[in-house]
């Protein structure tokens, strides 16, 4: 791990230079932002294939015989009902009920879970983890010795495929396994952050240039470019994924981010009995999806109704997919159904908004 | 990046073509370069006044909003319709069919204020006479 200026440096940071991407600090981390263009990225994943340097993000490791039930009372999510081999995306609530992180675990063994968290709050979270840790639970934090690398899109099965030591498609959907990748040891996930079909793999560092390099060189031909973080927020941000430090933090609950889903309010998890007040209650506030006519809404921007500001912007940009400009944002509950008209306030203007069904793209099953 | 030889520029990145007493305005290719892939641009009407040095209008890339500084003083006599309604001409022809502004000049003097073809290379860090076409 190298550091400049203070900021970290990903095993592939010397790759990113050579691919001549624009580099910009991200969370503690010197980060490619683009290399050929936001947009031209973005469609590459859509249509192709786009690889994804992830290796500032946290990989957490959890071994015993309690591992399986302590994370199912740490993170909102069926937890125990996990089997081996599989994956499921969660949050890690505190006791107001409140969200401390959004994670996906993964049941590597009947005794050995993986967490991946964000890049900002890998600190936070395993001081958060700790506190909650039964002694029995041996925990690792090897955020620090683990790149993830993340080939995402309609090509990435049969790119991997061709450098994996086994057929990727064989793996489900938020199914996990372990083989080898370009002669590495990986752990392999078909997971993703971007609403196409793809997969996380874990490597060690050492290995992250020798993985890197050859799926790229096998993707060649299908077209794989490398992709940055600016067409990682409006993949995610089409197929409305939230993102830490936008739409979820220690001031939102889990009901008015739409996350209701993820939370099994018929077992007992940290934070548990506030965010079943608040569903039973109704949230006074949710997070709508908006299109924006005239203008492109911006984190931040008041959300107004007939001139008066009721509520914010989460995320907003222009989404090179859906060619609209789309925003999530958060709204009196009242102002969230679809149809809503209300307006985005950009440069003192207030401008059109409706509220319209999310995500605001979805793929079509078929490949 | 391209700099041609015919136009007077801003250290703020914005270019303009006198053709008698009319000023077409826009971005530079490096400007365009720098803020990416260009997804809405926000423009004066036609009888609007801009000033030199003086915000008038807003481009939007896919990551963020960017002010435009007018070159020069005058009063708007056309903007671009279809700039507005393909921003991507911003990106693919800066110089050409992605100008912004038709202003009457208000006062020719004005463009003693802008930079040289060569000053504005050197303002981008390029050598003076290269990469013009």
């Amino acid at each position: 791990m190298s550091t400049d200026m203070g900021l970290r440096h990903t095993p592939l940071y010397e790759r990113h230079r050579a691919l001549g991407a624009k580099m910009v600090p991200f969370a503690g981390w010197e980060m490619p932002i683009q290399y050929a263009g936001i947009v031209a990225e973005h469609r590459a994943v859509r249509g192709a294939a786009g690889l994804f340097d992830l290796s500032h993000m946290g990989e957490f490791f959890f071994e015993g015989s309690g591992a399986l039930s302590a994370l199912d009372r740490l993170v909102s999510s069926d937890i125990a009902g996990l089997e081996v081999g599989h994956a499921r995306y969660g949050l890690l609530t505190n006791e107001r009920g409140t969200i401390v992180d959004d994670v996906i675990v993964y049941r590597v063994a009947p005794d050995r879970l993986a967490m991946v968290v964000n890049a900002a709050n890998i600190e936070k979270d395993a001081a958060h983890v700790r506190r909650h840790l039964p002694s029995g639970v041996r925990f690792d934090d090897l955020s620090m010795e683990t790149a993830l690398i993340a080939p995402q899109g309609p090509r990435a099965a049969r790119i991997l495929s061709r450098v994996a030591a086994m057929n990727v498609d064989d793996i489900v959907p938020f199914g996990v396994t372990t083989t080898k990748v370009a002669g590495a040891n990986a752990t392999v996930a078909r997971t993703g952050y971007t609403g196409e079909d793809g997969f996380e793999v874990f490597v060690a560092n050492a290995d992250a240039v020798r993985v890197w390099d050859a799926l790229l060189e096998a993707g060649k031909d299908d077209g794989v470019q490398p992709i940055g973080l600016g067409a990682r927020d409006t993949l995610r941000l089409e197929a409305r994924f939230s993102l830490y430090g936008n739409e979820i933090d220690e001031t939102t609950n889990p009901i008015e981010a739409g996350l209701g889903w993820t939370c099994k309010l018929d077992k007992e998890f940290l934070g548990r009995d506030p965010i079943a007040k608040v569903k039973e209650a109704g949230p006074t506030r949710r997070i709508a999806g908006l299109v924006i006519e005239g203008g492109v809404a911006r984190h931040g921007h008041p959300v107004t109704d007939m001139g008066v500001a009721v509520g914010i912007v989460t995320s907003g940009t222009f989404g090179p997919t859906v060619q609209k400009n789309i925003a999530l944002a958060y709204v009196p509950a009242a102002s969230s159904k679809v149809g809503t008209t209300l307006a985005v306030r950009i440069r003192e203007r207030d401008v059109p908004a409706t509220v319209v069904k999310t995500p605001f793209y979805k793929r079509s099953e078929t490949k | 990046m391209t700099v041609p030889q015919d136009l007077r520029y801003s250290k703020e990145h914005e270019w303009v073509r006198i053709d008698g007493d009319t000023a077409t305005i826009g971005i530079t290719a490096f400007a365009q370069e720098q803020l990416g892939d260009v997804v809405f641009v926000e423009l004066p009407e036609k009888g609007a006044t801009v000033r030199q040095f003086s915000s008038l209008g807003v481009v939007e890339s896919v990551k963020a909003a960017s002010d435009i500084y007018s070159p020069i003083s005058g009063e708007v006599v056309e903007r671009n319709v279809k700039v507005i309604e393909k921003p991507e001409l911003v990106n693919t022809a800066p110089y050409q069919d992605g100008w912004m502004l038709k202003v009457k000049l208000a006062d020719k003097g004005e463009l003693q204020k802008l930079l040289s073809p060569d000053d504005y290379r050197a303002h981008i860090g390029e050598t003076p006479g290269g990469g013009g076409d």
